[in-house]
C-alpha cells in the first residue's frame, strides 16, 4: 500500500497562550503539539492514537491549517503549506479535507443535506447549474449509502450514523487525495462504528484515498490502520507498521496501554496483567523535561530526565519501526516489576486511587 | 465487536437508493423549523388577535387618503366654522367629526389615520436600520474577535452609557428635524443590544464543528458569517426586531411629543398628544384617541413579538 509521500511533518510545533488576569499576559503556554515529524504516504491510512488532551485534534487541525502553526513545516503534495495565508490555502483545500467527530454540531442544523453536501461546489465555484449541482450531490448520497431522495430533508431528522455519512459526503464533493478523520466513529453506537469504517475502507479501495485516522479507541484504530503513530502530550511516542506495534511495543507508555486494552475472553483476561501507571498525564502547560513520561515511566532513569529521546528505529526493530525511549521494552521484558532508577521527586505519585484512573478511563472510552 | 478485516459491502441504514422505493412510499415532508413555529404561533389565540389587530392599523396607514375622500375632509383642513365652536375649542365626537376635531378645528380621526403611517413607517425602517447594524457588527465582533470585538464592544458600552434623550436632543438640535433623523436617533440607541444579543449567539455557534467544517472547505469569513451563522441567530432577530417595532414607535412618538420629531403640520401621533396636551380638560377625545391609537398598536406589536418569541422558543428549536 505504501507509495509517494503524499504529506510530510517536520518538528510541528503549535502552543496555545494561557490568558491569565484581566491584563492579558501570555506567559504559559499549553504546549498542544510539540515537535511531531512525520510522513504520510500515497494511499494508506495512518492511525493517530493517543489519551484525551494528547494533542491528536491539534495536529489534525495544523495538518487541514484551521491552526496555524507555532513552528515546523508542512509539506503536502509537494507544497510547503505551513505558512499560507487563507485566500493561498483555498485551492489545496479541494485535494485535503476533513470528517469530524460530532455528527450532530457538524452540519449546519438550518440548511438542507442538498445544501450542505453542495457547499464545497459553491465556494470553489464548480457545478454552477442548480440542476448539475443537485445531480453531482444525490451521486455523492447514493456514494455514501445515503436516499437520494432525501436531498431536502434537514440534518436533524437523519441518525448518528446517517449524518456521519453527510460528512463524508461534503467531504468527498471535492474529490481529495487526503481525508483528516477527526474521531469519525467515537460518537457512534458500535453496529454504526462498523459499518462507517467498512464505507470508510470500501471508499478507499474505490477512490484510491488516504487517510488520517485520529481515534482514542486501540482496537479501532488496529482494524483500520496501516501504520500507527501514538501520542503522549503533544509528541509522538512511537509510531510503526499497525501489527509491529501491537505485537511488540517498545515504548514503555505503549506497553501500558495496550496491556490495559480489555480482552474478551474471561480466562484470557485473568492471565493477562495489567500495567498500572503512576500518576496523571502531566499539564502540557509544564511538561516535564527530557522524556515526557518519565515521571510515570517503570523504566525511568537518570538520562530520561535529562534528555529528550529522539524518535527513531531502535535496535533490533525494523527501520519502519521507530520508538522514541531510551530504554525501549524487550520482547520478553517483564514491564511490571520494574523500578525507576530516578529520584524519588522527579516521579509522581499519586494516591493508590487516582494511579489507575488515567488508564481505566481510557479503557471505558477505549476498546469495546 | 468483531472487526473483519477485508471491508465488505456497507450495510445501508436506508433502503438502497432507488426511485422505486421513494415512489412507493408517501412522501413524508420534513418540516423546517420555520413551519413549525408557524404552526405554533397559530395556536396561539393572544398572537393571532394581535397580528389581525396589526392588519387593520397597516390597511388604515394604507388607506388612510380613503378616510379623508368619505369624510370630505382633507387631513391639514382646519374647519374654523365647524370644527371650532364659538370659544374656539374643538368640537365633540359627532355626525361630522366621528372622533371630534384638534385644537386648529382639523378633523382627528383623518389625522389619527394619517399619523399610523408615521408610526408604521419609522417602526419598521428604524427597527429593519437596527436590526442590520447590530446584526452585522455583533457577526463580525463575535466571529472575528480580537480588534474588531474590542472596537464593537467598547462602541456598545459606549452607546448603553450615553444618556439617551440628551443625546436625542442634541442629535436632533444640529440637524434638521424630520423622519430621517428620527430613525438615525433610534438606530443610534437601538443597535447595540442587538449586537450583544447576537455576539453572545455568535460565541456559542462558532465553536460548532459546522463552523471548521466550512472553514476547511475553504469558504470565506464572510460566507461563513453570512451564510452559515446568520441562519442559525435569525430566531433571534425575529424575535427582537418585533420587539422593537413598538420601542421604535414609541420613541418616535416621545421625540414628536417633545417636538423633535415630524415637524408641523404632518400628522403625527406623538405631537398630536403634544398638543393636547394644554387643552385636553375641555377636549377629552383629542388626547384619548391618539393615546389609544399609540397604546394599541405598541400593546399588539408586543403581543406579538411575545407569541413569536414563543414560537421560536430555542428550547424546542435546539440547535
Amino acid at each position: 500500500m505504501s507509495g509517494d509521500v503524499i504529506l510530510s511533518l517536520t518538528d510541528v510545533v503549535k502552543h496555545f497562550p494561557v490568558q491569565s488576569g484581566s491584563i492579558r499576559r501570555n506567559k504559559d503556554v499549553v504546549h498542544a503539539v510539540d515537535g511531531v515529524t512525520l510522513e504520510v504516504r500515497h494511499g494508506e491510512t495512518l492511525g493517530l492514537v493517543g489519551e484525551t488532551g494528547c494533542g491528536k485534534s491539534t495536529l489534525a487541525r495544523c495538518i487541514t491549517r484551521l491552526f496555524d502553526l507555532t513552528s515546523g513545516q508542512i509539506v503536502f503534495d509537494g507544497k510547503d503549506i505551513s505558512t499560507l495565508k487563507a485566500r493561498d490555502m483555498r485551492p489545496l483545500r479541494r485535494e485535503m479535507q476533513m470528517i469530524f467527530q460530532d455528527p450532530y454540531s457538524s452540519l449546519n442544523p438550518r440548511k438542507t443535506v442538498g445544501s450542505i453536501i453542495g457547499e464545497p461546489f459553491v465556494i470553489h465555484g464548480l457545478e454552477r447549474e442548480k440542476d448539475a449541482r443537485k445531480r453531482a450531490v444525490q451521486r455523492l448520497m447514493e456514494l455514501v449509502g445515503l436516499n437520494p431522495e432525501h436531498y431536502n430533508r434537514f440534518p436533524a431528522e437523519f441518525s448518528g450514523g446517517q449524518r456521519q455519512r453527510i460528512g463524508l459526503a461534503r467531504a468527498l464533493a471535492l474529490k481529495p487525495k487526503l481525508i483528516v478523520c477527526d474521531e469519525p466513529v467515537s460518537a457512534l453506537d458500535v453496529s454504526i462504528q462498523a459499518q462507517v469504517l467498512n464505507l470508510l475502507a470500501d471508499l478507499q479501495s474505490q477512490l484510491g484515498l488516504t487517510y488520517i485516522f485520529i481515534s482514542h479507541d486501540l482496537s479501532v484504530v488496529r482494524h483500520v490502520s496501516d501504520r500507527v503513530a501514538l501520542m503522549y502530550l503533544g509528541k509522538i511516542a512511537e509510531l510503526s507498521p499497525s501489527e509491529d506495534l501491537y505485537e511488540k511495543p517498545r515504548h514503555p507508555y505503549a506497553n501500558a496501554l495496550l496491556s490495559a486494552v480489555p480482552t474478551p475472553d474471561p480466562a484470557e483476561a485473568a492471565k493477562k496483567k495489567k500495567i498500572i501507571l503512576v500518576g496523571d498525564v502531566p499539564s502540557p502547560v509544564h511538561p516535564p523535561s527530557g522524556c515526557r513520561f518519565h515521571p510515570r515511566c517503570p523504566k525511568a532513569q537518570q538520562l530520561c530526565v535529562d534528555e529528550d529521546p529522539e524518535l527513531v528505529a531502535r535496535a533490533g526493530d525494523q527501520p519502519s519501526h521507530l520508538t522514541a525511549c531510551h530504554f525501549p521494552v524487550k520482547s520478553a521484558e517483564e514491564l511490571i516489576t520494574a523500578t525507576p532508577q530516578i529520584a524519588e521527586h522527579e516521579r509522581i505519585v499519586e494516591p493508590e486511587a487516582v494511579s489507575a484512573e488515567t488508564v481505566s478511563e481510557l479503557i471505558e472510552k477505549g476498546a469495546p | 465487536m468483531s472487526l473483519t478485516g477485508t471491508p465488505i459491502q456497507a450495510p445501508l441504514e436506508e433502503q438502497p437508493a432507488g426511485v422505486d422505493a421513494a415512489a412507493a412510499n408517501p412522501k413524508i415532508e420534513g418540516r423546517s423549523t420555520w413551519q413549525l413555529a408557524w404552526a405554533r404561533l397559530r395556536r396561539d389565540r393572544a398572537a393571532v388577535i394581535s397580528a389581525v389587530v396589526i392588519l387593520i392599523i397597516i390597511l388604515v396607514a394604507i388607506f388612510a387618503p380613503v378616510f379623508a375622500t368619505i369624510t370630505g375632509h382633507g387631513v391639514n383642513e382646519q374647519f374654523r366654522t365647524t370644527g371650532l365652536n364659538p370659544e374656539g375649542l374643538p368640537v365633540a365626537p359627532g355626525k361630522t367629526f366621528l372622533l371630534g376635531t384638534d385644537d386648529q378645528g382639523r378633523d382627528l380621526l383623518v389625522r389619527l389615520a394619517y399619523g399610523s403611517r408615521v408610526s408604521l413607517e419609522v417602526g419598521v425602517l428604524a427597527t429593519l436600520l437596527t436590526v442590520a447594524v447590530g446584526a452585522v457588527l455583533g457577526l463580525a465582533a463575535g466571529y472575528l474577535g480580537g480588534i474588531v470585538d474590542t472596537i464593537v464592544a467598547r462602541l456598545v458600552d459606549l452607546v448603553l452609557s450615553l444618556p439617551y434623550l440628551l443625546f436625542a436632543i442634541s442629535l436632533v438640535s444640529i440637524s434638521h428635524p424630520g423622519m430621517r433623523i428620527v430613525i438615525i436617533v433610534i438606530v443610534v440607541f437601538g443597535w447595540a443590544a442587538v449586537a450583544r444579543i447576537i455576539r453572545g449567539q455568535v460565541l456559542s455557534i462558532r465553536e460548532k464543528e459546522f463552523i471548521e467544517a466550512a472553514r476547511s472547505l475553504g469558504a470565506s469569513s464572510w460566507r461563513i458569517m453570512f451564510v452559515e451563522i446568520l441562519p442559525n441567530v435569525m430566531a433571534q432577530l425575529i424575535v427582537y426586531a418585533t420587539l422593537l417595532i413598538p420601542v421604535s414607535i414609541v420613541a418616535e412618538a416621545s421625540l414628536s411629543f417633545l417636538g423633535l420629531g415630524i415637524p408641523p403640520p404632518t400628522a403625527d401621533w406623538g405631537q398630536m398628544l403634544a398638543e393636547a396636551e394644554s387643552i385636553y380638560q375641555q377636549a377629552w377625545w383629542f388626547i384619548v384617541f391618539p393615546g389609544a391609537a399609540l397604546l394599541i398598536t405598541t400593546l399588539a406589536f408586543n403581543i406579538l413579538g411575545d407569541g413569536v418569541r414563543d414560537a421560536l422558543d430555542p428550547r424546542i428549536d435546539r440547535l
